[in-house]
């Protein structure tokens, strides 16, 4: 993980607490906000709570209709976020869904967890002791090693459960049942191991390539660009959609990537041309988009998996409601995995502004990640 | 609005020819209010009646090497020669291809009205060319030299957002139709605020770091500039670009600077990947490598 610009304008991305004085109490979301409030109406008036929170959720009113373009096609535009606190996979031995009672402990746990780190420091505290203080929280721990390089203030991992048309889930991925990745393929499993192999030829501070895409500033890392676009659960999971009656264009925030779609009949790239986000193509089906992406490039990956040339990534994006945006994948790739799999991740609407993500040209992490390496083998001779 | 005469004027096509051009002047006419800038015939035109800039645009010329007037020279980079100056011995290898080709310049009369401190700051990055230029770092471009960088640019429309994604660096900006008041931070890209004054689409562009450039001959600005950039389509497939720059810190007075940019009539066209960040690493870090090549 690299500081990049991103320890310069942290939490630069739209949110309520970036860029306004006495920010706590905008520590939510509005569909947070909004979720509570829910939860509140939910208990007191509404009847059963459960209902409630799932018909508020995200506070579309029931006569609200889609929005449309002058086109006469669903209104995709705006700033949304796919920040989530549900993990892709679903741990081992629970229900696709879980309970209300379920989601308003978890959320109020995290909001907890929020609300403590945003606490003031103690001025007095002693310095932490050679060799940095882990606090067990990996996305603490791992972008210093415990030096103190993340607080609470820099990172927006999510705060809600992902809740897809009323259902509150436990993983993103939804097919195969299980909601796991499935088993990678024979020839899957030797790409995978060959990478490795390429990757064990070298020290991991050797070369800048043998360092992660994202603290390279190439990519955003978790899969933010995609496709499929799969929130990171650290930071800056944000996007902004701009939609012409013959294109869409999406912006991640994340190494501001912009994918621009064209609709109509793919006229695909050659083979040897792999963009990093691949090859992107659109139509409408009825109120949903429908991307298909091809040609990406063979240094992505997708939750550690490289796309083979034969990798198809299917994304349908619906408006769901006032804040609300359905965005459903499918990942077919013949020679990667033993079955196509797929995934549905709601985008809630971004209530701000999304501010420039100048990655590289703040690096300053990559040259000090390999000078650091330099010195320690030069000290490891002496 | 600036679009109903031209809907209108369509509508009237099954008039004869006399009173359907009797009836155009008269809507013409009547949709331009007094102080906007005369209407333009003959433009796409989005849904709520705007210019329809949509589309891959690109300068034409030599403005990303030096925005000013200038003769071809050899290299940007040179060193002193036995006889006349060389190129230096980082670019030399690069032959013709490092060679700088004239340029008749896209200053308005001409030369950049720089106080003498900046002035001496940019014949300094002039002979440091090579350690100074962003651009050879891979970095955002800034504005306005993102518009003429020699790459293409996109820009998609609609009636409620208007976005630039510009191929080099994939560089890009939102330019905000609502303003949302003051930068909240300092950014390569700056904060962009658009309105349509007639049929020209104006942007206010402030809140720059201060360390792009304007073009590969030192140009530069200080974090106080103050862009107004000004599209003005002139017909389907031109762009009348113009962008004033104030920034009292560096010059001594706004000046400007204008081009035309040409829309890429392929149909087949598409902006290209241009994620330089990985091309420069040999650059940037290679001194740094377990092994260094050089």
């Amino acid at each position: 993980m690299d500081t990049c610009a991103r320890t310069r304008f942290g939490r630069q991305s739209g949110d309520a607490r970036c860029g306004r004085p006495g920010g706590d109490a905008g520590a939510l979301t509005r569909a947070g906000r909004l979720a509570a409030m829910a939860i509140v109406l939910g208990a007191s008036s509404w009847g059963p709570a459960r209902e409630a929170v799932a018909q508020e959720r995200d506070a579309t009113a029931a006569d609200w209709v889609i929005p449309r373009t002058p086109a006469g096609h669903p209104d995709l535009q705006g700033n949304w976020s796919n920040a989530t606190v549900t993990p892709i996979q679903r741990p081992e031995g629970q229900d696709p869904v879980m309970t209300w009672e379920r989601v308003a402990e978890i959320e109020g746990r995290v909001r907890a967890a929020v609300e403590a780190g945003y606490a003031d420091s103690d001025p007095n505290r002693a310095a932490p002791p050679v060799g940095g203080q882990f606090t067990g929280d990996p996305r603490f721990d791992a972008a210093s090693g415990g030096t103190g390089g993340y607080n609470r203030f820099f990172i927006d991992a999510g705060e809600l459960v992902a809740v897809f048309n009323g259902e509150p889930r436990t993983s993103l991925v939804v097919d195969p049942p299980n909601g796991r990745v499935p088993e990678l393929s024979d020839e899957g499993r030797e790409r995978f191991m060959e990478r490795r192999r390429l990757r064990g030829r070298f020290g991991a501070f050797d070369n800048p390539e043998n360092r992660p895409l994202g603290e390279r500033c190439i990519m955003s890392f978790g899969s933010n660009a995609g496709p499929p676009m799969l929130p990171n659960y650290f930071y800056n999971n944000n996007y902004t959609i701009v939609q012409t009656p013959d294109h869409v264009l999406i912006m991640t925030e994340m190494v501001h990537d912009v994918r621009i779609i064209r609709l109509g009949e793919p006229k695909r790239l050659p083979g040897h041309i792999r963009p990093w986000m691949g090859d992107s193509w659109g139509r409408w089906e009825g109120d949903t988009l429908v991307v298909e992406t091809t040609n990406l490039h063979p240094n992505q990956t997708l939750q550690g998996i490289p796309p083979s040339e034969e990798m198809k990534v299917t994304e349908r994006f619906t408006r769901a409601g006032e804040h609300t945006l359905n965005y459903e994948f499918t990942v077919e790739d013949p020679l990667m995995f033993t079955r196509p799999w797929s995934g549905q991740v709601p985008f809630n609407r971004l209530d701000g502004l999304v501010y420039e993500y100048a990655c590289h040209e703040g690096n300053y992490a990559m040259e000090n990640v390999l000078r650091g390496a330099r010195a320690e083998e030069r000290r490891s001779r002496n | 609005m600036t679009g109903n005469g031209w809907r209108q004027a369509g509508a009237m096509a099954t008039l004869s020819p006399m009173r359907t051009l009797t009836w155009i002047l008269v809507a013409l006419a009547a949709s331009v209010p007094a102080s906007a800038c005369s209407q333009t015939p003959d433009l796409p035109r989005t849904a709520s009646g705007r210019p329809d800039m949509n589309g891959l645009w690109q300068a034409l010329g030599n403005a990303h090497w030096d925005i000013e007037p200038h003769a071809a020279r050899p290299a940007l980079a040179m060193q002193p020669g036995p006889v006349v100056p060389v190129p230096a011995a980082e670019v030399v290898a690069l032959g013709a291809v490092g060679s700088v080709p004239s340029g008749y310049g896209v200053v308005v009369g001409g030369e950049i009205p720089y106080l003498p401190d900046a002035l001496e700051l940019r014949d300094e990055n002039r002979a440091h060319w090579i350690e100074r230029d962003p651009e050879i770092k891979c970095y955002l471009p800034g504005v306005p030299r993102a518009t003429y960088m020699p790459f293409p640019f996109q820009i998609v429309q609609s009636d409620t957002k208007l976005f630039i994604a510009y191929e080099y660096a994939s560089a890009m900006r939102e330019v905000y139709l609502e303003d949302p008041g003051p930068p909240q931070v300092d950014s390569w890209m700056g904060q962009s605020v658009g309105r349509w004054e007639g049929d020209t689409f104006v942007v206010e562009v402030s809140g720059f770091n201060g360390q792009a450039w304007f073009d590969r001959a030192g140009n530069h600005h200080g974090p106080g500039l103050r862009v107004t950039e000004r599209y003005t389509m002139t017909g389907p497939d031109h762009i009348m670009y113009e962008a004033e720059i104030d920034d009292r810190e560096t010059f001594a007075r706004p000046w400007t600077i204008r081009m035309p940019l040409y829309r890429n009539i392929d149909p087949n066209a598409r902006l290209g990947q241009f994620k330089c960040v990985e091309f420069v690493e040999e650059l940037m870090y290679g001194h740094l490598r377990k092994n260094p090549i050089r």
